[in-house]
C-alpha cells in the first residue's frame, strides 16, 4: 500500500449527499478483473454525455480545466454509500485523488480508503461546504494543503482538526500493510482454532 | 457476567484477539462467501505475494453478477452481455481452480446470488461469522449469524488467514410487534423500517430485530428483512434463531445424522440475547400500521404507502430526486405508468417470493407494452419453481422466465431498464442509474410489482388479491 504523504493541492466540490458508490463507478464499468483502467469511468454516468460514451459533458465539474489536477474531492454526507466495490477507491486514485472529505462515510467505502491509502476525511459539514466555497471561488489560489501527521486541513488562511484513529493514523502513514500483520498472528489463529473446537464443539460436527 | 445481545455473543465468540484502544479486534470468519466480481483482484493480491488460500472448506463460491439469464443456446453456450463478464466468470472459475476451491458455476444447482444460494447450500449457520465482498451479506443474519459485507482488500486477507480486522460495531434493537396486514409483506416491513430510521439511522450499528411480527416470519422472509440492513446504513442485522430456523436448516442439511443435528439445533437454540441486554439504539414498529410500500425517491429511505401522497421535497435532495424519478409531490404514486417489472435478487429472489407473484399473475396478463421480467435467485430456486408449475404461470401471462442471478439488480450483465421510464423492482436499490442509466426505480414487494405488471401503473396489491379471494 502506498504511504500517504501530505500535499497541497486543488480541490475539487461535488456537495451532495449520499454519492453512493454506484455513482462514483457504476455497474457497468466493473467488469475487468483489474485495479488499472478504472479511473476512465470514474463518475461515468455524470462525466459524459451518453452512457457507454467517453464524450466530457462540460458542465461537470472534473471535466473543466481549473480541476484538471485536483487530489481533493469535496462531498455531502454519507459519501460511498452503497455496494461494497472496492473499484469506486481504485477509479477515484487512478484519477489522481489522493482524500477526500466529507462530513460522514459509507462504512465499508472508508474502510476501503484505508486499505488502498486514500485519506478520508470527516469535516463538519459548515467546514466542508465552506472548503467548496472557496474552491468553487477561485481552485487555483485556494489550494488545500492537507497534513495526515497534524491531522489539519488549511485553506483560505484558515485551519480544520480532524479526527483519525491512531491505527489508521499509522497504517496511512506507513503504507503498512494489514494481511502482513495478521499472517504474524499465525500462532494465536491456531490456538483459537484449537479452543473454539473446546467451546463450540458441536460446530465441528461433519456431515 | 452483564447481560449479553446475540451479536455480542457472536462477536466474543470469535475473537482471537480483543480490541483495544490502539487496535482493532482480530475475528475469526467461519464462513466466507465469494462471487466473481469482488475477488480477482484478492486474488492477484495472493498470487503477487506467493500466499495461498487457507482455508478453502470455509468457502462458498459462486457466479451470479455478471451471468447471463438468456437461455443457453443449443451448445451449452451462455449469452454473455459483454466480452468483460465472460472474462470475469471465466477468471473465476480459473482462480477456484488454481487455489483447490470448489465453484458452484453453471453446472450446479447452488449456482446463483451468493445470498440466495448460500443458504440453500445449508452452509449457513446460526452463530457463525461470515463475510462477502458484497453490502448485502447481512441477509445471512437471518440465521442469527454475524454476517457483514467487505471490501476486495478484505477479500484477500480473510482468503489468507480467515481473519478480519473490524472494530466492535454498536448495537440497535428493531422490534416490529403485532401482525402484518394481509397483502403486506417483509419486503414492506424492511422498507417502512427504513423509512422511519433513515438511510442514516443505523450507521456503525448491527440491528437485532425482535418482536411478533419478526418471529412470525419465515425464513425467506427473514433473510429479505436482514438483507436490507445496509440500507439503513447498519453494519449487519439479526435475528435470533428459533424452531422457524431449525425447521428451515433441517432439510437443508439433509446429510446430517439426526443425532448431530439435535446437538446442533440445541446450542443454537441457545444464542439469544440475555434478557437486559443492553442496545445503544432502539426502534419500535407496529407491523399492523404498515402498508404496502413504495419509494418516490432515489434512495430506499424514500418509502411511502402506496395510498400515501408523496410528501413535498423540503431540500435539494429531495428536490433532485423528484426531478430525476419525474414524480410529483402531494399526491400518491397509485396509477404512475410503469414500463418494467423485475422480479428477484437477493431480496425478493427466493420460492415464496415467486409463489406471491404467481398468486398475482394466474389468470391475467402482463399489461400490453410492458416488459416483466422473473429472474430466480439461484438454480436450485429455478428448478423448485419450475417443479411447481410456476414458470408456466409467468410466461402464459407474457412475462419473461429467466435464468438464475443478479440481473437487472444491478444491470452489469447486459439486463438494462430502459431511460426515463418507470420500473417496479423488488430489489434492494433505487439509486441513480443502478438500475440503467436514467431508469426510475420503485422499490416494492413482489405482490406490489406483479399488480404494477399487470395493470401497467403503481397499483396497491390488496386490490387485486381482492380480486382472486
Ligand atoms: S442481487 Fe443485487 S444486491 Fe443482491 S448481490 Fe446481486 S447485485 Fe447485489
Amino acid at each position: 500500500m502506498k504511504r500517504f504523504e501530505d500535499i497541497t493541492a486543488v480541490a475539487a466540490p461535488l456537495m451532495r449527499n449520499n454519492i453512493d458508490t454506484d455513482a462514483i463507478i457504476p455497474s457497468r464499468e466493473i467488469s475487468g478483473i483489474s485495479k488499472a483502467g478504472l479511473g476512465e469511468a470514474l463518475f461515468a454516468g455524470w462525466r459524459y454525455g451518453e452512457p457507454g460514451s467517453r464524450k466530457p459533458r462540460a458542465d461537470f465539474i472534473l471535466n473543466r480545466a481549473e480541476y484538471a489536477d485536483a487530489q481533493v474531492l469535496l462531498a455531502g454526507e454519507n459519501f460511498g454509500c452503497g455496494s461494497s466495490r472496492e473499484h469506486a477507491v481504485w477509479a477515484l486514485q487512478e484519477w489522481g485523488f489522493r482524500a477526500v472529505i466529507a462530513p460522514s462515510f459509507g462504512a465499508i467505502f472508508y474502510a476501503n480508503c484505508i486499505q488502498n491509502g486514500l485519506l478520508p476525511v470527516v469535516l463538519d459539514r459548515v467546514a466542508v461546504a465552506h472548503l467548496a466555497e472557496l474552491s468553487a471561488q477561485n481552485p487555483d489560489k485556494n489550494l488545500l494543503a492537507l497534513s495526515l501527521s497534524k491531522q489539519t486541513v488549511m485553506a483560505g488562511g484558515e485551519e480544520f482538526g480532524f479526527s483519525l484513529s491512531a491505527t489508521h493514523k499509522k497504517m496511512l502513514l506507513t503504507g503498512q500493510d494489514q494481511i502482513a500483520l495478521t499472517l504474524e498472528l499465525r500462532a494465536q489463529i491456531l490456538e483459537f482454532q484449537k479452543k473454539d473446537r473446546r467451546n463450540r464443539p458441536w460446530a465441528y460436527l461433519q456431515a | 457476567m452483564a447481560p449479553r445481545s446475540l451479536f455480542d455473543k457472536v462477536w466474543e465468540n470469535h475473537q482471537v484477539v480483543p480490541e483495544t484502544a490502539d487496535h482493532p479486534a482480530v475475528l475469526y470468519i467461519d464462513l466466507h462467501l465469494i462471487h466473481e466480481v469482488t475477488t480477482p483482484q484478492a486474488f492477484d493480491v495472493l498470487r503477487a505475494r506467493g500466499l495461498a488460500v487457507r482455508r478453502t472448506d470455509r468457502i462458498f463460491a459462486t457466479i451470479d453478477h455478471s451471468t447471463p439469464t438468456g437461455a443457453p443456446g443449443a451448445d451449452g453456450s451462455r449469452p454473455y452481455g459483454s466480452d468483460a463478464n465472460r472474462h470475469q466468470v471465466e477468471e473465476m472459475e480459473k482462480n477456484c481452480r488454481e487455489h483447490g476451491i470448489e465453484l458452484h458455476g453453471w453446472d450446479s444447482p447452488l449456482r446463483g446470488i451468493v445470498h440466495v444460494a448460500g443458504p440453500e447450500s445449508g452452509r449457513v449457520h446460526p452463530g457463525m461469522t461470515i463475510v462477502c465482498g458484497d453490502s448485502h451479506t447481512a441477509t445471512h443474519g437471518a440465521f442469527g449469524a454475524l454476517a457483514f459485507g467487505i471490501g476486495t482488500t478484505e477479500v484477500g486477507h480473510v482468503l489468507a488467514s480467515q481473519c478480519l480486522l473490524q472494530r466492535r460495531p454498536k448495537r440497535m434493537a428493531v422490534t416490529i410487534d403485532g401482525a402484518l396486514a394481509p397483502g403486506v409483506s417483509a419486503k414492506d416491513m424492511i422498507l417502512a423500517i427504513i423509512a422511519k430510521t433513515g438511510i442514516h439511522g443505523g450507521v456503525g450499528h448491527v440491528i437485532e430485530y425482535r418482536g411478533e411480527a419478526v418471529r412470525a416470519l419465515t425464513m425467506e422472509s427473514r433473510m429479505t428483512l436482514c438483507n436490507m440492513s445496509i440500507e439503513a446504513g447498519a453494519r449487519a442485522g439479526m435475528v435470533a434463531p428459533d424452531d422457524v430456523t431449525i425447521s428451515w436448516l433441517r432439510p437443508h442439511m439433509s446429510d446430517m445424522p439426526e443425532a448431530d443435528f439435535k446437538r446442533r439445533a440445541e446450542a443454537w437454540l441457545q444464542l439469544k440475547g440475555d434478557d437486559g441486554a443492553v442496545f445503544e439504539k432502539e426502534v419500535i414498529i407496529d407491523a399492523g400500521a404498515i402498508a404496502p410500500m413504495v419509494t418516490w425517491g432515489t434512495n430506499p429511505g424514500t418509502a411511502i404507502g402506496v395510498d400515501q401522497p408523496v410528501p413535498a421535497a423540503d431540500n435539494d435532495d429531495d428536490r433532485q430526486a423528484l426531478e430525476y424519478m419525474g414524480i410529483e409531490a402531494g399526491k400518491p404514486l397509485l396509477g404512475l405508468p410503469v414500463k418494467t417489472v423485475f422480479i428477484g435478487s437477493c431480496t425478493n429472489g427466493r420460492l415464496p417470493d415467486l409463489e406471491q407473484v404467481a398468486a398475482v399473475l394466474k389468470g391475467r396478463s402482463v399489461h400490453p407494452g410492458l416488459r416483466m421480467l422473473v429472474v430466480p435467485g439461484s438454480e436450485q430456486t429455478k428448478r423448485d419453481a419450475e417443479a411447481m408449475g410456476l414458470d408456466k404461470i409467468f410466461m402464459e401471462a407474457g412475462a419473461e422466465w429467466r435464468e438464475a442471478g443478479c440481473s437487472m439488480c444491478l444491470s452489469m450483465n447486459g439486463d438494462i431498464a430502459p431511460r426515463g421510464e418507470v420500473i417496479v423492482s423488488t430489489s434492494n436499490r433505487n439509486f441513480v442509474g443502478r438500475q440503467g442509466p436514467g431508469a426510475r426505480t420503485i422499490l416494492a414487494s413482489p405482490a406490489t410489482a406483479a399488480a404494477a405488471a399487470v395493470t401497467g401503473c403503481v397499483t396497491d396489491p390488496r386490490r387485486l388479491m381482492g380480486d382472486s379471494q
